[in-house]
């Protein structure tokens, strides 16, 4: 999945703060427990001035509530914070404010139906009437776009802006409380390759201006193509600080995971068997009318990945739910030679399931599972028609089911290995885990998953790859949906870029390079496709 | 029909539309913050029942009315009580306070006045006296615009005035105030104002007072109007108003036009008591139903789609 290759590292625009300069933040001793879990255990971080800080750590290692407690959301139980060189109290977030730090949640914390002037303000007007603020806050954001590559649109309402603008607010938000220091928490999960980009231009232009940036994240390219220097953290305790230069993507990954992590998948080269997907002319018309999918041919073999590459919303999320059976369409599906229904009763997702079709949705919080339920229902929802999990025709076994839950978490290494826990209570990682096994487990002859590893941490998404390459092995179909170009990459046998609802164009890994697919994913086709030679 | 007829008719909406239009704007403001607020009609009842007790005791209304809001800010506060600082449930703990009320005025109302939970009549100072305007004499034999003035705008209680200066009054709070842009945003993403650093507890208690003292006014204007506190008196006013906010998309202005198209469906069914349509007459009952029906019809979802303020009735919990 994670990328070994150094070719997008950049080098600083700015002139590299010379270790000699000013700290900017000085943590001292930090601790916070919640209750019996040591969140936070005797944390020590010193970040320079002008300088773009890395926190690296799997979900739950403690980076979010570090910085919360820095932020005035939580108090430590004990430590001491220092900004550039003073000790300072930070009780709420109003202090953090005064002292200069601003932070750009992962979920933004923005008025949705506001203006992005509303929403800069908020919190920060100059008086009791709100017209002054908005016109000295309009100036001053004008300035501040055209400084940082910030645009945006002023009287827009945040709902009708990209997620990659929101953020640019949340930027701004803070810029306009006059942050000398900023932090980011995953501040790439939601965005597109290109905003992500953008989105690192712009640091390194807060950077150059002397502004001090943590970036909390547990993409290890990020980290390797950004930061100056990095943490990493692990079951609340800071394991290493070091200077990114001198540190590689699989030290970091070790020191995040406490054992070797294999980045690159591990896999022999596929041997395709017979189609058992078919698709021909697949045309989607959503609810607005807007056609989403523009006629798609594409075919998986047995035993091969095919990938789908692409910004997310050029039809891929569409195409995924036809297959899946909750979305319509027109044209033609085959699975092992038979055509499926498009539309009408027999196309829904139970019709599917018993054609042979898994699914892993690619929202596991609003399709894949349902958070409010145990981990044993969920395992079977979808199956749960399935004679296996009956007692008699009017009552299911639960205990039978609760028992072979138990056993395919324990396959998938889900953890806790707790059966009856609430779908919530797990980490993003081990949902998907969840989902995985359900679906993977029916044994089925064609697996579509989509965002595999979306919000998964970095051990878990090792897993998760490598059961997806294992059923490969086992001669199934596989096609595979993702945004992260890397694990496009790292997966697939096969790729297809998906751009505007069309196939842009079929390439092999092994003869494509993420220029390349990035042409493609913005819609330009100069090369021979993949499947003119595969055909042979 | 003549024109003084629909100016009479016109004349009774204002006077009906008073006290929805105050609970309506009371239901804005905590509604705006984020608290769903079922509880006006207990507001309103227990506001009109001390007011009226207190009216008739001093012989003031002015003192009445501080009592009514008084009583009814008492009731705003459990209400944030149980909502905010404790995170219950908003819809439970308005209807606790609806039945309270209900009970409550006819039990000490008995035992005070031994009326059978009415309080005696209140008459002179003990009601509020009719405002007349400037000129309202002078310019009365111009046509069209003289008996409009004197009939319509002239010669109502100093509570529709206020009422009325009310709604450009909340537009203005709202839309041009700090405190309103804090207020509406903490009603859509209570998260967002509080890693602005500013507090959301204080924020919705501000708006259940500004809530728990327009109710008062709206409470005592019913005792003042119907000269003393009858049981039930608020006769389900306090649904009608959320019906009229929910009309009035949760917009002063919108707000005013609902509650004086409430109010005119209920001076047209006070005003005729049964219309014959041919042989057909329509039951008085079925006139005097019109505001309820429209409020059913409202609450089902007949008027266009209404978007209340997105973090209602959810209480403000910080997250991890």
């Amino acid at each position: 999945m994670v990328s070994t290759t150094h070719e997008g590292r950049q080098t600083p625009a700015a002139p590299i703060a010379p270790s000699t300069a000013p700290l900017a933040i000085e943590l001292r001793g930090i601790s916070k427990a919640f209750g019996p879990v040591q969140a936070n255990k005797d944390i020590c971080i010193s970040v320079r001035k002008g300088t773009i800080h890395g926190i690296i750590g799997e979900n739950g290692a403690g980076k979010s509530t570090l910085m919360s407690i820095l932020y005035g959301f939580y108090k430590a139980d004990s430590g001491t914070v220092l900004i550039n060189g003073k000790e300072v109290q930070i009780t709420d977030s109003q202090a953090a404010i005064a002292a200069g730090i601003g932070m750009v949640f992962q979920h933004f914390k923005l008025v949705e139906n506001f203006s992005v002037l509303e929403n800069v303000v908020l919190g920060a007007e100059d008086g009791g009437l709100l017209m002054p603020s908005l016109g000295k806050a309009r100036k001053l954001l004008k300035q501040l776009s055209d400084e940082y590559e910030l645009s945006v649109d002023p009287d827009a309402l945040i709902e009708d802006l990209s997620v990659g603008h929101q953020q640019r607010v949340e930027i701004l938000k803070a810029l306009y409380r006059q942050a000398d220091i900023l932090i980011l928490d995953e501040p790439t999960g939601v965005l597109t390759p290109a905003e992500a980009d953008h989105l690192f231009r712009i640091l390194e232009g807060l950077k150059a201006q002397g502004k001090t940036i943590i970036l909390i994240t547990h993409k290890l390219r990020e980290i390797m193509n950004v930061t100056d220097s990095v943490s990493v953290m692990r079951r609340g305790e800071m394991t290493a600080t070091v200077s990114t230069a001198d540190t590689s993507p699989e030290q970091l990954a070790e020191l995040m995971v406490g054992r070797k992590v294999l980045l690159e998948v591990d896999k022999t080269p596929a041997t395709p068997g017979a189609p058992i997907l078919e698709v021909e002319k697949l045309t989607v018309v959503d609810s607005h009318g807007v056609t989403r999918v523009k006629g798609v041919d594409l075919t998986v073999r047995a035993g091969e990945i095919l990938g789908i590459a692409g910004v997310a919303g050029n039809g891929q999320t569409e195409l995924l739910e036809v297959l899946g059976g909750y979305q319509t369409g027109t044209g033609v599906i085959r699975v092992n030679g038979q055509e499926l229904d498009l539309t009408g009763k027999a196309s829904d997702g139970q019709s599917r399931r018993a054609r042979g079709i898994a699914h892993v949705p690619e929202d596991r919080h609003d399709e894949g599972l349902i958070l409010n339920f145990a981990a044993w229902e969920n395992i079977v929802f979808g199956y749960h028609h399935d004679p296996e999990y009956q007692k008699n025709a009017w009552i299911m076994d639960n205990a039978k089911i609760k028992k072979i839950a138990h056993e395919k978490m324990e396959r998938f290494d889900t953890r806790p290995l707790n059966e009856k826990l609430e779908a919530k209570s797990f980490s993003g990682g081990n949902q998907q885990k969840i989902v995985l096994a359900r679906e993977i487990e029916r044994n089925p002859d064609l697996l579509l998953i989509g965002q595999p590893t979306r919000g998964v941490d970095i051990g878990a998404i090792e897993f998760i790859h490598q059961q997806i390459v294992a059923l490969r092995d086992q001669g199934k179909a596989i096609l595979l949906v993702s945004v992260e170009l890397d694990e496009i990459m790292a997966l697939s046998d096969r790729i297809a870029v998906m751009f505007d609802g069309n196939i842009m164009g079929e390439r092999l890994p092994s003869e494509t390079n993420e220029q390349e697919l990035g042409m493609l994913m913005a819609g330009i086709n100069n090369g021979a496709d993949a499947t003119l030679s595969e055909g042979a | 029909m003549d024109y003084l007829t629909v100016l009479q008719i016109l004349d009774s909406t204002v006077r009906l539309a008073t006290p929805l239009l105050l609970t309506c704007l009371a239901g804005l403001f905590s509604e705006r913050a984020g608290i769903v607020d079922i509880g006006l009609e207990g507001k309103l009842l227990v506001a009109a029942f001390m007011s009226g007790a207190v009216a008739y005791v001093t012989g003031s209304i002015w003192l009445g009315l501080l009592a009514g809001v008084a009583a009814s800010l008492v009731f705003s506060m459990i209400h944030g009580l149980a909502s905010i600082t404790f995170q219950g449930d908003q819809l439970i703990s308005g209807v606790a306070l609806n039945f309270l009320a209900a009970g409550l005025t006819v039990v000490i109302g008995q035992s005070w006045f031994a009326l059978g939970g009415r309080t005696p009549p209140l008459s002179g100072n003990g009601r509020f006296g009719e405002w007349t305007l400037p000129f309202s004499d002078a310019w009365s034999k111009i046509p069209v615009f003289g008996p409009t003035y004197s009939e319509l705008i002239s010669g109502h209680t100093a509570l529709t005035y206020i009422a009325l200066i009310a709604v450009p009054l909340s537009w203005w709070v709202l839309y041009r105030t700090r405190f309103g842009l804090r207020l509406r945003a903490v009603g859509e993403n209570p998260s967002a104002v509080d890693t602005a650093g500013i507090s959301v507890v204080r924020l919705r208690y501000m708006a259940l007072i500004i809530a728990g003292v327009l109710c008062g006014l709206a409470g005592t204007y019913l005792a003042s109007l119907a000269a003393g506190f009858v049981k039930d008196m608020s006769a389900g006013r306090g649904y009608i108003a959320l019906a009229a906010l929910i009309f009035a998309k949760w917009r002063p202005w919108y707000a005013l036009s609902a509650t004086l198209i409430f109010g005119f469906l209920e001076a047209v069914g006070n005003r005729y008591q049964s219309i014959s349509i041919g042989d057909f007459v329509i039951p008085v009952q079925f006139m005097q139903a019109l505001p309820y029906i429209l409020t059913v019809v409202i609450l089902a979802g007949f008027i266009g789609k209404a978007i209340p303020p997105r973090a209602g009735g959810t209480p403000y919990v910080k997250e991890r």
